[in-house]
């Protein structure tokens, strides 16, 4: 609170990006933990809610007639941009938010204040919600090739992976340690995923400390370890996603990748996939992109292309296509890695995972995958994100990227999901909200540290509260599907505008598919809810049944119900105490998602139509509900 | 001419068909005068034999052929834009085949295509061709305005060759002025109603270029025809579709538009489409760049973009969004013109009666709105979808305005999914029958020629076709729900896609996409009637139950 020396401007616009109407006027708020917008002139009380911890940057535009401009650029792609009356207050509120955006110790994150009044157990049982042994029991492990071992239960082995893991079980102790000397910070190879059917695993780990000749008995022995676990093939790929030269050049440093000769048995194969840095300014270039106001379809068209990032997801795409295909067609183990095999590794071995396993397209398997993959196996949330004030150039959207594959997935396979594109966006704004703990720090020994699960509460037990509208209504089950092959040819590929402009409703469809057979959904699952209610009053009214008839309608409708909720039943019922745990009366407790929504519903009432065709100077002002 | 003469060889036995995405099968394949069959036996002899194939040969576009040895293969390019090859054992054979398809393909004479001889029996020849479009469109609006009335002016097509007999022009206008007027607009095509705007009592007209050519040559009567149409103190405006530039350049070839000076109270604005050649360009280039699998992302995106179809259509929809606007919000009439009218005039007043108008977007009012709009006011489509994106021969007057109407409609039923009553497949269908068709719907360039050639009464209609119960259902949208509002599309770059459905119906495939279709089916057909139904049944159920009748007065 001592950041903020300004709590409330009055007289503040706040200017629509796309169209041409009337700047909305009203006052603005600072908390502890939001920015909010109270809209004056709007019929209906219209708030406008960022997180500071969404903040990504904050600028101050020179003076205009109109006032002091100020430029607010969030995580979640959200631009507002404010025209402050004075100058004054426009700079206070500047610096607060400057300071408010960058927290530098890891107390003042929002996580460590937030509270929704819950009890002590409930906090805990929502972070017992995801167990990964009960995954790792899914694949049949413990089995007569792998095992979990605590070998790691100090960090002694590696410091950024989790105490527990699972590797060979022809792998000695001596072996594992002997290999994470020679991997890059002691990351050796580890299971990620185990194709039950016919054996094959994705396994993970840093590159080698390799240069142009050193080698490792043990590590060398590590990988036979690996191969021999799947006994249906005679070799595995050894996958490095990195481009071939940069990995080159990581040989200098004494690092680089696995010498074919010296290993038994493998192919090693590069993918390229670009570094952080890559990433982060094709990012940066696609967001200039979808921020020009009013461009060509060829100044579109051209910034897409010029930006990278449709390139960069296929790349990832392809690569996780290539895991999959390897498991699944040619039944070897394939063993990934990259630099530190942290982020382009994470994006493939989970990806990989969705296409083979249709458990990792439900709720709970999608949380496990996350947990497993990004959070447990040390994927750098708090430097990536941002987090902190901290290195610049350690912020890159690789998480960002992983969720985009998984929507470009749903977008070529509609039903195979059990969750909708809210369900990611959801996510993907709590990877930067620090709202909960899950993404806080680097590794779980960090966690650990920082008391994230004494201090703090799981995101997973707040999404599945809301999974009635995070669900696919297209769903068709868990078995209806199993691999997943994507067409990766680039028509499939499209730009995410639903992720990059997602804040500028008048760009979207008009008329929302989703939530209109969600209502459908809910409307059936009512009716046949009420349906079953009076079949079942039957019985008692008439003694004995009434007919074989009815008896198996109610049998249908319970097996239909049941159907649909499948995935609910397979994962098992959310921790009791979330039916009351959230309490909706304090506005600071409230999540800002919840209050964005109501944003948008208020900018769905609203709806001002074409936002382009801005020949005319007209009022808009009829047209209003296109929705029914 | 014998179609006997054409056809060299009529039969080859083992003939391997293959199309992309689908398994080769082996058979016979024979020519007849308008089809390409292939049977094959999948049962060995002695077996009925299964049809794989039936193809209009009208619907192929081009002809490659490959020799290797004793055998060939030929690569079909259809107009429907799929492509299918034939390996056909024989060089002989195959040189045959392949002239017999290029021939059969190219007849140019309406009366020698398929329609005139199509028969099917669910049908009968008078069913479904629209009784008087036109004077049932005035039907509507004379019932809320005396304003307008039908002129049979052009009853013979002597003043209009490209009209319709009946147009609906100014109530207060004399036959004789329309005479004159159409001698200064291009084609004859004097200014008529295109959509009367029932909230507010506004008009769209479309018409062809004044002739005004180099030496600024006025025209009373035209001026007079256009000035009826607006109160006095009252504003118009003229959608030019050319450039201002292009507009002003026309005038060294006799035509023009409308100085300021003799048309006062019409402000003009210039929103150029493109059309002709470089949209045909467009098409190829864009079809080219979907069939090529060798291309990394940056060079598709590359390539997407260089073929400018996208830009095309965020053009059309601006310009027909800009005319609704006209209309709806500044309350003020619109003429569109071009140079002949027959092209992006008709592109934007028929896609900006989609935007406006709930009628149009159901089944039957979009089915009208083409004959209207398109049909009837003389879209050359004979010229226009002679050839598609694969012929390799000289490019004539081909041009998919029609196509990027249809595109454009797309557009419109993804950002507004619940306000068309007709699904993409209608969209698709109506593609496929405007490049080749079993019906005569799509015949000829005009009115005119259609009467001379008999189409009414010696080919079937498509709508009769496409409104038996049985076909309708596969065109509707099950998501459908009557939107009386205008709808305004976003034209941002981010809201507009490409119409994979179209582009990519025979490269990529659909199995995924169909099966969410169906759900989408499930879930709405189910939340409407069956459930609703159900539970109504059992509640009467237990209803007629006398106990159960007290437990509910109770």
């Amino acid at each position: 609170m001592e950041h903020i020396t300004t709590p409330k401007v009055e007289n503040v616009k706040l200017l629509d990006r796309y169209t041409n109407r009337k700047a909305a006027s009203g006052t603005l708020y600072l908390t502890a933990t939001h920015l909010i917008y109270v809209d004056a002139s709007a019929e209906v009380r219209k708030e406008t809610w960022i997180l500071h911890h969404h903040i990504a940057t904050v600028e101050k535009l020179p003076l205009t007639t109109a006032g002091c401009p100020l430029l607010i650029h969030c995580k979640n792609f959200h631009v507002a941009h404010f025209v402050i009356g004075q100058e004054r207050d426009c700079h206070e509120v500047y610096t607060s938010l400057l300071k408010l955006s960058q927290p530098v110790k890891p107390e003042e994150l929002y996580a460590f204040s937030y509270n929704p009044k819950m009890s002590k157990d409930n906090r805990e049982i929502g972070w017992k919600l995801i167990d990964l042994k009960v995954d790792y029991q899914r694949m049949g492990i413990p089995n007569d090739y792998w095992e979990i071992t605590d070998l790691n239960k100090d960090y002694e082995v590696c410091n950024t992976y989790p105490p527990e893991i699972v590797v060979p079980r022809a792998a000695s102790k001596a072996t594992v340690i002997g290999s994470s000397r020679f991997r890059s910070r002691g990351r050796i190879p580890v299971l990620s995923y185990l194709y039950k059917e016919n054996n094959a695993a994705i396994c993970r780990c840093s590159q080698p400390l390799s240069g142009f000749s050193a080698r490792c008995l043990e590590d060398e022995q590590m990988l036979q370890a690996i191969r021999e676990a799947n006994p249906g093939s005679p070799f595995m790929y050894v996958v490095d996603t990195r481009p071939k030269l940069n990995a080159m050049a990581n040989r200098a440093a004494g690092k680089g990748y696995e010498n074919e000769d010296n290993y038994d048995n493998i192919r090693f194969k590069f993918i390229g996939i670009e570094n952080i840095h890559v990433m982060r300014n094709s990012l940066q270039k696609l967001l200039e992109v979808c921020e020009t106001k009013s461009p060509s379809m060829s100044d579109f068209l051209t910034g897409l292309e010029n930006s990278g990032w449709l390139r960069h997801i296929k790349a990832v795409m392809d690569a996780s296509v290539f895991l999959a295909k390897a498991v699944k067609d040619e039944k070897a183990s394939v063993l990934v890695h990259c630099s530190d095999g942290w982020d382009r590794t994470a994006q493939v071995c989970s990806l990989a995972s969705l296409l083979l396993d249709p458990f990792y397209r439900t709720f709970k398997g999608f949380m496990v995958l996350i947990e497993k993959e990004w959070i447990a196996m040390g994927h750098k949330f708090s430097h990536r994100c941002g987090h902190l004030d901290g290195d610049p150039k350690e912020v890159s959207p690789v998480f960002t990227q992983f969720i985009e594959c998984v929507w470009q997935l749903m977008q070529q396979f509609p039903c195979t999901f059990e969750f909708n594109e809210h369900f990611l966006l959801e996510i993907h704004d709590h990877v930067y909200s620090c709202q909960f703990g899950n993404f806080l720090g680097t590794c779980h020994k960090e966690r650990e540290d920082l008391k994230i699960f004494e201090k703090t509460h799981s995101l997973w037990p707040f999404l599945l509260q809301k999974k009635q509208e995070l669900r696919n209504p297209l769903y068709r089950g868990f078995t209806a599907y199993k691999e997943l092959q994507p067409n990766t040819l680039p028509f499939s590929f499209q730009f995410w505008c639903g992720m990059y402009n997602r804040f500028d409703k008048g760009m979207h469809p008009k008329q929302c598919v989703l939530d209109h057979l969600l209502n459908c959904m809910n409307q059936k699952i009512k009716l046949e809810d009420n349906a079953s209610e009076l079949e079942n009053k039957l019985p008692f009214l008439d003694g004995p049944l009434p007919s074989e008839a009815s008896l198996s309608k109610v049998g249908c409708a319970a097996s239909k119900t049941s159907m649909l909720n499948t995935p609910q039943d397979y994962e098992g019922k959310p921790p009791p105490v979330l039916t009351n745990g959230i309490s909706v009366g304090d506005a600071n407790v409230t999540s800002d998602v919840d209050q964005k929504n109501k944003e948008n519903l208020a900018n769905h009432r609203d709806l001002h139509l074409n936002d382009s065709v801005d020949v005319l100077n007209s009022e808009a002002k009829d047209g209003k509900p296109q929705h029914h | 001419m014998e179609f006997s003469e054409l056809i060299k060889t009529a039969t080859v036995e083992s003939v391997l068909l293959s199309c992309a995405g689908q398994p080769a099968v082996k058979g016979t394949l024979c020519i007849t005068s308008h089809h390409l069959l292939l049977s094959s036996c999948p049962g060995g002899e002695g077996q009925p034999s299964a049809v794989e194939l039936w193809l209009l040969i009208r619907n192929v576009d081009a002809v490659e052929k490959r020799l290797a040895g004793s055998s060939g293969t030929i690569t079909l390019r259809c107009k429907d834009l799929k492509v299918l090859q034939l390996e056909i054992p024989g060089m002989e054979e195959c040189l045959n085949i392949a002239s017999s398809i290029e021939a059969l393909s190219s007849v140019d004479s309406v009366m020698m295509m398929y329609p005139f001889f199509h028969r099917p029996q669910s049908l009968r020849l008078e069913e479904g061709w629209p009784r008087l479009p036109v004077e049932q469109h005035f039907q509507q609006i004379a019932t809320q305005t005396t304003q307008w009335r039908l002129s049979d002016v052009n009853q013979d097509f002597a003043v209009c060759p490209t009209y319709p007999p009946a147009v609906i022009v100014p109530a207060a206008v004399s036959e004789e002025t329309l005479r004159r007027a159409a001698r200064f607009r291009q084609g004859g095509r004097f200014p008529v109603l295109s959509y009367y705007h029932t909230r507010n009592g506004t008009v769209m007209l479309r018409s062809g270029q004044p002739l005004t050519g180099p030496n600024r040559k006025r025209c009373p009567e035209d001026e007079m025809l256009l000035g009826s149409v607006l109160d006095e103190g009252e504003r118009g405006f003229i959608i030019d579709t050319r450039s201002a530039q292009t507009a002003k350049q026309a005038r060294m070839t006799g035509g023009g538009t409308e100085p300021k000076s003799s048309y006062p109270q019409w402000k003009r604005l210039h929103r150029p489409l493109e059309r002709g050649r470089p949209l045909q360009e467009s098409f190829i280039k864009l079809v080219e760049a979907c069939n090529d699998a060798s291309l990394g992302m940056d060079r598709w995106l590359g390539r997407l973009e260089s073929c400018r179809w996208l830009s095309h259509v965020k053009a059309a929809l601006s310009t027909a969004c800009l005319a609704a606007q006209c209309l709806d919000r500044e309350e003020s009439c619109v003429l569109v013109h071009g140079a002949e009218g027959t092209d992006t005039t008709l592109l934007v007043t028929a896609l900006a009666q989609v935007i406006l108008d709930p009628g149009c977007r159901t089944l039957k009012g979009f089915q009208e709105l083409l004959e209207r709009e398109w049909i009837q006011a003389g879209h050359p489509f004979h010229l226009r979808c002679a050839r598609s994106a694969y012929s390799h021969a000289r490019l004539k007057q081909e041009a998919p305005l029609f196509l990027l109407f249809l595109d454009c409609v797309w557009q419109l039923s993804r950002q507004f999914p619940f306000s068309l009553e007709f699904s993409e497949g209608l969209l698709l269908t109506l593609f496929d029958n405007a490049y080749a068709s079993d019906y005569g719907t799509f015949l000829c360039n005009n009115e005119k020629e259609r009467c001379l050639c008999k189409v009414k009464e010696s080919t079937h209609s498509l709508w009769a076709w496409l409104d038996q119960p049985e076909e309708r259902k596969k065109y509707l949208n099950p998501l459908y729900s009557p939107n009386l509002l205008v709808i305004w599309p976003s034209v941002e770059p981010q809201s507009i896609q490409l119409w994979q459905g179209l582009f990519f119906r025979w490269i990529r495939s659909s199995q995924y996409l169909d099966e969410a279709w169906a759900e989408i089916w499930r879930l709405v057909e189910g939340s409407n009637t069956a459930v609703k139904e159900s539970t109504e049944n059992r509640l009467s159920h237990s209803l007629s139950d006398p106990a159960a009748r007290m437990e509910n007065e109770r």
